[in-house]
């Protein structure tokens, strides 16, 4: 029991650890802010938490002690890490960042347009 | 259902009178014995018997995390993947969607999802902007996975 405890925490810590190196990879090999974004707010997100999870685990099964905090932790940072990385998005949309070699960037430039200039994106 | 639910907790301290025990495991005797009650009574109320309604947001937690996991999966094959030849793109797409926390439970979905990140709403919340990761015929697969989505969400709101 208390080995298969073991083999648990150990593999959420470094599937935590690992994600957060792959999430760096990502953005320094990424070519534009989207792309950067979505490695960064995805692989960071899960990474982070499971280490927090593995860090609840090995307190609760090993030292007996129920630490609610890292529970709160994970729930505050599942609900907030996908609005930061839609506002950062936004905002460097709408500051004008250009995107890499893209295909269809569909309807929000026409819709910008539409809206008559509103904003101060290209 | 925050009526249904009232009623319920209402039904658990009728019963801690009734009983005159006034102890934690009592008021879940209660509890349960007035769920039962409204789920007897369930023709009257207006909206549906609100267990399957909270049983519905735990299937869309579910999703969530399944959703995390899925994507940070395509992440890691994206970003180790010796050349870049992914084709990134900015989508609309439309939603039924009326509700504010409904949209934003949507977009949040959206974001955790596989390859995709939103962008903008529009401004009377009818549209979507999503970038997507690596566009292609994944188009029409990422808009049925949406609809899921949305139907799940409906389905919590139902």
């Amino acid at each position: 029991m208390s080995e298969i405890i073991n083999i648990l925490i150990g593999f959420f810590i470094l599937a935590g650890a690992v994600l957060c190196l792959i999430a760096t990879f990502g953005v320094i090999r990424l070519p534009d802010v989207y792309t950067r974004n979505h490695a960064a707010s995805k692989a960071a997100t899960l990474g982070v938490m499971s280490i927090l999870l593995g860090t609840f685990i090995y307190f609760y099964a090993l030292e007996g002690h129920f630490n609610s905090r890292l529970i709160l932790g994970i729930v505050f940072l599942f609900m907030t890490s996908p609005v930061s990385g839609h506002l950062i998005n936004r905002a460097a949309y709408y500051s004008g960042v250009k995107l890499w070699d893209k295909t269809v960037r569909d309807d929000l430039k026409e819709y910008n347009k539409k809206m008559m200039g509103k904003s101060s994106a290209n | 259902m925050a009526f249904q639910m009232l009623l319920n907790v209402v039904l658990a301290f009728l019963w801690m009178f009734i009983k005159v025990s006034y102890d934690p495991i009592s008021f879940i005797k209660g509890y349960i014995f007035g769920l039962l009650v409204i789920f007897v009574l369930r023709r009257y109320f207006h909206s549906r018997f609100y267990l399957f309604r909270l049983w519905s947001f735990v299937k869309l937690i579910f999703l969530f995390i399944k959703e995390l996991v899925l994507s940070n999966i395509s992440i890691v094959k994206i970003v180790l993947k010796p050349n870049l030849d992914m084709r990134p793109a900015i989508f609309a797409m439309e939603t039924e969607l009326t509700e504010d926390w409904q949209i934003t439970l949507l977009s949040s979905l959206i974001t955790l999802t596989p390859g995709t990140l939103v962008i903008d709403v529009s401004e009377d919340n009818k549209t979507l902007f999503i970038h997507a990761m690596n566009i292609g015929e994944i188009e029409d697969e990422i808009n049925s996975i949406k609809n899921s989505f949305e139907k799940a969400i409906l389905e919590v709101s139902r």
